[in-house]
């Protein structure tokens, strides 16, 4: 056959288009049980009361399995599970212990693909993030603490400190497993054993961690999971064979475990809300700055209790920064969660997107410009566009509240001390962002700011060995690094502590 | 300095009235962070693109290449063999689109203009004293008009990295004007080399020196100096163009050229034309791929997805 030498022209210069196909991570690898039982002493046990409550896909309102709902019962036998395990955890060298959590990290990192699709799943957050952010994130925090098992002399309390015995962990929905590897980690480390409850939306990557746990061989009764709402949590909280309270959540439930727990042996770490500032100089990497506002607030729908909410943008460049940061959110891609191309998933509750709404149009009425880029919202499930509001003043409702959800306040500043003392008019202090090319100015600005975590030229980023927690109304403790150690132990010579 | 600019610049032409003005310029840019940069380019790879979306992809890809040989054992032969591969990639499927360009050294753009004739493919030379640009403008401008002499419609010209890294931007800046003059209608490409500007900021700024000297297309590298193009150099460089097209109303292109291999690696790049510049910049006269076996792999994977089955390496030519 004789070949063909024309040539196939270039084809005129028309705007294309370049719609990605769907590219959807295959859901099988995750298997959802039709029924979840509570896990206890190292098994999955039925519920007291047999009562029962629904989790959902927040993406399609699809129901996706019935989870036992806790009681004060069961609340009582998970802490009686956990107290008799306690006992020979606490007795193993912490190179044992160090072996365990090894094991679950690794087991994590094996099974990997699968918690990212049922955390996506049960979550409403996109792949990208479950599977680059928080399942890999989670397994380090293992790595990380299994590491300080046998190294507690170093933990900064002198040598051979104490564990405090039983902890009661109550965790938030917005990062499920990352928040669960958060708390278990430096309580198994340290030689304590826990109760922990995962939010009622989110329970299921909760529960396949309960799998692992089997998996490992974990000591029965060394990590109990008790599914339930604000009642289940309420009961581990005022349990008295209960040591140690960890809480991570809204400040209005701290507030409420602190004045509960008040007058008690037990101790408390809170992890808050938070209304950061994310500061931009006139002298910022502009393209970097504009990535580290979108990852501030839009990551993880900005269901963050550490998000760059409040944008302080120095005057001169307000518009500019205005400006690009729109092109940049006309890039963003919203819809299915499992769609390995999504940006921003779904808003994880109804419940949820009613606040936001409510706060936004709270935003409009006090007179806020409001902006969205064109996107299409999908049919089912609960949706919200990323939104930005300019105009804002320092008093109004979307500049002080906690929104927990992508909406952006951009307000101004005209000097340094001006940007410092907006940052810290907030009844809050989790987090704050620092944009400029100065070094020293990222110096003088982080001294300044009354905030637990001070980000400089990126945001959101999230390490093991770094200490997380907040200033005021944020919350008190620390989680990570040496510092996290600390809200698990006790010196060896600390009275309130018996062994 | 006459510039070529379009009359509403306006500041731009100011800025590059002296040599002060222009450093003033170009170290007045925006800095760029390299740790964001680079986690935003990483992030962008992984975008992950599919069945239609891939098909699409694949065939801007061909379209987009410029089929290079810069080698000192080039022959006309080679590169007569070479445009027949410009021409049809695969002589056995008409559907597979002809690519953007051939580029070759400038005593070899004859033999590919006469093998190119009536097909629309565009001879692009390299000229300036390729690669290192070592020798003097006049020289220089020579090289250049040789080219276009012969019949070449795009130079590929280097830039004065010696000058560009001492801070003589005004001299980097005349050499692009002066090659540009020389090209006459022929457009011009300037060849920034990132890899020896070492830091983004540099490769920011020469960006802008290369499109306020009158560059249609600013290209990251020779290929003769490693590292070649890399995803965030070229992250840079498109938001240059855009920034500039914002700026003055005027589309520049962008080429990556060097070590882009794989098809898989060519969109990711598009990927990044696509999302940084915009979907304006996804066109064979506004981004291009210099690369020589990148083709191949494109080829492969248009045929996994046309057929559904995976060609041997065999099966596509060498040259």
């Amino acid at each position: 056959m004789m070949t063909d030498t024309t040539t196939t022209p270039v084809p005129d210069l028309v705007t294309p288009s370049w719609d990605y196909a769907p590219a959807p991570e295959a859901r099988g690898i995750a298997t959802i049980r039709e029924h979840y039982g509570l896990f206890i002493g190292g098994e999955f046990v039925d519920p007291a009361s047999d009562a029962s409550f629904a989790t959902i896909s927040p993406s399609t309102e699809e129901h996706l399995a019935e989870v036992a709902l806790a009681d004060a019962t069961d609340v009582d036998r998970a802490v009686a599970a956990a107290r008799k395990a306690a006992k020979g955890w606490q007795k193993l060298s912490g190179a044992q212990r160090g072996k365990y959590l090894y094991r679950l990290a690794r087991l994590l990192q094996e099974r990997a693909r699968e918690f990212a699709v049922l955390e996506s799943i049960d979550n409403g957050k996109p792949i990208r993030e479950t599977r680059d952010g928080d399942v890999p994130t989670a397994a380090a925090f293992l790595f990380y603490h299994a590491g300080w098992a046998d190294k507690l002399d170093h933990a900064g309390l002198g040598p051979d400190p104490r564990p405090l015995g039983v902890a009661g962990q109550v965790i938030p929905w917005n990062f499920p497993l990352l928040m669960l590897s958060w708390k278990i980690a430096p309580a198994l480390a340290t030689g304590n054993t826990v109760v922990i409850k995962p939010a009622e939306t989110t329970p299921l990557t909760a529960l396949l961690f309960a799998e692992l746990c089997q998996q490992a061989d974990l000591p029965p009764g060394v990590v109990n999971i008790v599914t339930g709402a604000g009642e289940t949590g309420a009961a581990i909280v005022a349990h008295d064979d209960v040591d140690k309270v960890a809480f991570t959540g809204s400040t209005a439930v701290g507030k409420a475990i602190q004045r509960e727990l008040a007058g008690t042996r037990k101790r408390l770490t809170l992890e808050l809300g938070g209304k950061a500032a994310n500061i931009v100089y006139d002298d910022a990497p502009i393209d970097q700055a504009v990535e580290g506002i979108v990852d501030g607030i839009f990551f993880n729908q900005g269901h963050v209790c550490c998000a760059g909410s409040r944008l302080l943008v120095q005057e001169s460049i307000h518009d500019e920064v205005v400006d690009r940061l729109k092109a940049r959110l006309q890039t963003l891609r919203l819809g299915d969660p499992l769609d390995k191309n999504t940006d921003i998933g779904a808003i994880n509750s109804a419940q949820q997107l009613e606040r936001i709404t409510t706060l936004t149009d709270t935003g409009e009425a006090e007179g806020a410009e409001r902006w969205s880029p064109d996107c299409e919202l999908p049919d089912q499930g609960f949706w919200f566009r990323p939104t930005v509001f300019t105009n804002v003043a320092q008093a109004a409702r979307i500049a002080t509240e906690e929104i927990f959800g992508p909406v952006l306040s951009v307000l101004t500043f005209r000097t340094p001390d001006e940007a410092v003392a907006k940052a810290n008019n907030t009844a809050y202090g989790l987090s704050a962002g620092i944009w400029t090319d100065k070094g020293s100015r990222i110096l003088w600005t982080a001294d300044r700011l009354k905030a637990g975590v001070v980000w400089a030229n990126t945001f959101n980023r999230f390490d093991p060995t770094s200490p997380f927690g907040g200033y005021k109304e944020s919350g008190f403790g620390r989680e990570g690094g040496r510092h996290g150690l600390a809200a698990y132990l006790a010196a060896s010579d600390d009275v309130e502590v018996s062994r | 300095m006459s510039l070529v600019l379009p009359a509403d610049a306006g500041d731009l032409a100011e800025v590059t009235a002296s040599e002060t003005s222009l450093k003033r310029f170009l170290h007045g840019l925006p800095g760029v962070d390299q740790v964001g940069l680079e986690k935003r380019a990483a992030t962008l790879a992984t975008r992950s693109i599919k069945k239609d979306s891939k098909r699409w992809a694949l065939d801007l890809a061909i379209r987009m290449v410029d089929l290079t040989t810069l080698e000192g054992a080039d022959t006309p032969g080679k590169v007569r063999s070479l445009c027949a591969k410009a021409r049809r990639p695969d002589p056995r499927d008409p559907d597979v689109p002809s690519v953007a360009a051939v580029c070759v050294y400038p005593d070899l753009v004859a033999t590919a203009v006469e093998a190119l004739q009536g097909t629309g493919i565009h001879v692009a030379s390299v000229a300036t004293a390729f690669p290192s640009g070592r020798s003097s403008l006049d020289i220089k401008l020579t090289d250049t008009r040789d080219a276009v002499a012969a019949g070449a419609d795009e130079i590929d010209m280097v830039i004065d990295r010696g000058a560009f890294l001492s801070g003589r931007y005004g001299q980097v800046l005349e050499e692009i004007v002066a090659v540009k003059e020389a090209c006459g209608d022929a457009h011009l490409k300037v060849i920034l080399e990132t890899g020896e500007l070492a830091t983004y900021d540099n490769v920011r700024r020469a960006s802008w020196l290369a499109l306020a000297g009158g560059g249609d297309f600013i290209k990251t590298s020779t290929g003769k100096v490693s590292p070649a193009s890399t995803l965030p150099t070229t992250l840079v460089m498109l938001e240059a163009v855009r920034d500039f097209a914002a700026i003055t109303g005027d589309i520049r292109g962008v080429k990556s050229a060097g070590g882009i291999r794989t098809a898989k690696d060519a969109i990711r790049y598009l990927v990044l034309v696509h999302e940084i510049a915009g979907a304006d910049w996804l066109h064979p006269d506004r981004y291009r791929f210099g690369a020589s076996s990148l083709l191949n792999d494109l080829l492969m994977q248009w045929h996994k997805q046309a057929t559904g089955h995976y060609w041997t390496a065999d099966r596509v030519t060498m040259d």
